[in-house]
């Protein structure tokens, strides 16, 4: 059901954004974004290229190639990719949900129309699949947010959002890796550290993880 | 060695950026006027991508702890090195003991220090470039500070008597937004066609303010309200610096150099890559207008800022004691002169190097 033609549109005169949503996410699509992803490197002129939520972008040196070649062969690599199923590390994230670093906790839960314990537990029971890393160093974009308790974006985003918030946005879930402007609404807070860029890997999280959030307490 | 005396957090250590790790969520970053970096490495002889200082908040001044040759380039404002004032976008010695200084911006926003050899830092994934989000890169992650000690690395070459200046035509004329509106081109992006056509006519047609919400991660705009037809929750989607975003509160935001990587607002356009500069440069309050342009204007136009660092560096052997000592005298008069000082030019060969450009000369 993924393999549908893409919308393909300009980013700029060196980038191209091929989007393959067919409304909400699907995971069976970002499987087809993350190898597509891997085998548009070898294209003549392409410098990177950038998963998102069943999308993916394209960087591209508009002096040695062009969108429309870039585009042809963007459409026929969707149309004759065989996905594969990437087996991920699992984690386990504990989480401190409400309080002045859950600020929007009741907000989430009253739009939901559903209790506070009842969202938290609903929000740490599901799996879920790190679809992508992007917007800052290691931030994963979470899909598997039970449908419900999908929120859409603040209509204006925060200009700081502490690390290791663990926010909402739309149905997507993530955790901040650093302290940031977010657009997304915060429900808890993890003292577990997603970005090091001492370290050795700086990035935690990886396309294709499974993370499960735990229930570390619940402030009102 | 080179110290800190005076400076504000937004001044940072900046190159080309880091380049190839946008899918771990690493910004590009580097230089917001990557031109103005590049061609004040150009002038003294360093690769273009050597690491120098961005000054985004002026007074701005250092001491020099050791002989050597700085550019300034970027925005127009006084500079003095010891007790002898330089125009900007020139470059010329500076010997141990002595104070660069550089003030307040008369037109412009951002003005680049480069050294000859390049400041040296360790690179992190690639770039000395400082990563405020990531706090990482540059010097410890963080803008620089009074006191702050920098290394220089060995240079590549000498300057001749005089210094070597850079006239770039392009920029001649440039506007701040303040007297005028800046035209900035863009190209449609994903949703534009999803805007009521009253935002369509109101994107293009109007003008538009940056707001105080301007640093390297973005410029808020303040102007019409621009609506979609219908509302759209998109999915997450990677992003490039010169993206228009435009959030439910209807002002867009222009995403630059420190965007996050990826982004969900919709997106109305994207300003072209030869024009990011003329935002590096457009100071809080300034005027923008937006120009719809073709994708092959847009392809040639960044064609023609390429040519433009083969081509509109002045030759350093052109650049006679004379011309700089009748540029001096002139400087109390710079703004009749026009934004940037005249020089002479000369084609050169790139990346520079002296003995390229004594060859290139025909």
């Amino acid at each position: 059901m993924a393999v549908k033609t893409p919308r393909i549109s300009l980013a700029g005169s060196g980038a191209l954004l091929l989007d393959g949503a067919q409304g909400a996410f699907d995971d069976a699509t970002q499987e087809l974004v993350w190898a597509v992803a891997n085998a548009a490197l070898a294209f003549e002129g392409v410098c990177e290229t950038v998963p998102g939520m069943n999308n993916l972008l394209v960087l591209f040196d508009p002096l040695t190639t062009n969108a429309q070649i870039i585009s042809e062969q963007l459409n026929s690599l969707w149309a004759g990719t065989d996905a594969h199923t990437v087996t991920g590390t699992h984690h386990t994230i504990p989480v401190s949900y409400g309080g002045a670093r859950g600020e929007d906790l009741a907000g989430w839960a009253a739009h939901c129309g559903m209790p506070v314990d009842d969202i938290v537990r609903r929000h740490a029971a599901a799996t879920y699949t790190v679809a992508a890393i992007g917007a800052m160093p290691g931030f994963p974009y979470l899909s598997g947010l039970e449908p419900r308790l999908a929120w859409a974006r603040r209509s204006s985003p925060r200009l700081k959002v502490a690390e290791g918030a663990v926010i909402i946005g739309g149905a997507q879930a993530g955790i901040m890796p650093m302290t940031a402007p977010s657009g997304w609404h915060i429900v808890g807070h993890t003292d577990v550290k997603l970005f090091d860029v001492q370290a050795e890997l700086p990035v935690l999280l990886r396309p294709g993880d499974k993370i499960r959030f735990t229930i570390a307490g619940i402030e009102g | 060695m080179i110290e800190i005396l005076t400076t504000g957090l937004p001044n940072t250590v900046q190159d080309l950026g880091r380049l190839g790790h946008l899918a771990m969520g690493v910004s590009h970053g580097g230089a917001m006027d990557k031109e103005a970096l590049a061609i004040a490495n150009l002038m003294l002889g360093n690769d273009p991508s050597a690491a120098g200082i961005e000054v985004a908040l002026h007074p701005f001044r250092l001491r020099a702890h050791v002989d050597t040759a700085v550019a300034i380039t970027g925005a127009d404002c006084a500079i003095s090195v010891g007790d002898r004032p330089c125009p900007p976008w020139w470059a010329t010695t500076i010997r141990a003991g002595e104070t660069l200084a550089l003030e307040a911006p008369h037109l412009g926003a951002r003005s680049y220090i480069a050294f000859a050899g390049g400041l040296d830092l360790p690179p992190i994934m690639g770039s000395r470039a400082t990563d405020v989000k990531g706090n990482f890169g540059g010097l410890a992650g963080r803008g620089l500070s009074r006191g702050d000690r920098l290394a220089l690395k060995p240079a590549q070459g000498s300057l001749p008597a005089g210094g070597v200046g850079a006239a770039l035509e392009e920029r001649r004329g440039a506007t701040d937004g303040l007297a005028s509106a800046i035209g900035l081109r863009v190209l449609p992006a994903a949703e534009f066609d999803a805007f009521t056509p009253e935002a369509q006519a109101a994107f293009i047609g109007s003008e538009w303010s940056i707001t105080n919400n301007a640093n390297r991660m973005g410029y808020r705009l303040s102007g019409a309200t621009l609506s979609l037809a219908s509302p759209l929750e998109l999915l997450s989607h990677g992003i490039v610096p010169g993206t228009v975003q435009v959030p439910p509160s209807g002002q867009p935001i222009i995403q630059l150099a420190d965007a996050n990587t990826c982004g969900g607002y919709p997106k109305i356009a994207t300003v072209i890559e030869a024009d990011l500069w003329r935002l590096a440069q457009a100071p809080v309050g300034a005027r923008l207008r937006f120009l719809p342009v073709s994708i092959g204007a847009s392809t040639e136009a960044l064609r023609a800022s390429q040519q433009r660092h083969h081509d509109f560096i002045a030759a350093r052997d052109r650049m006679a004691g004379s011309a700089l000592a009748s540029l001096m005298k002139d400087l109390s008069r710079r703004r009749q002169l026009g934004p940037y000082p005249r020089v002479a030019k000369a084609p050169i060969r790139y990346p520079y190097s002296t003995r390229a450009s004594e060859q290139a000369d025909p």
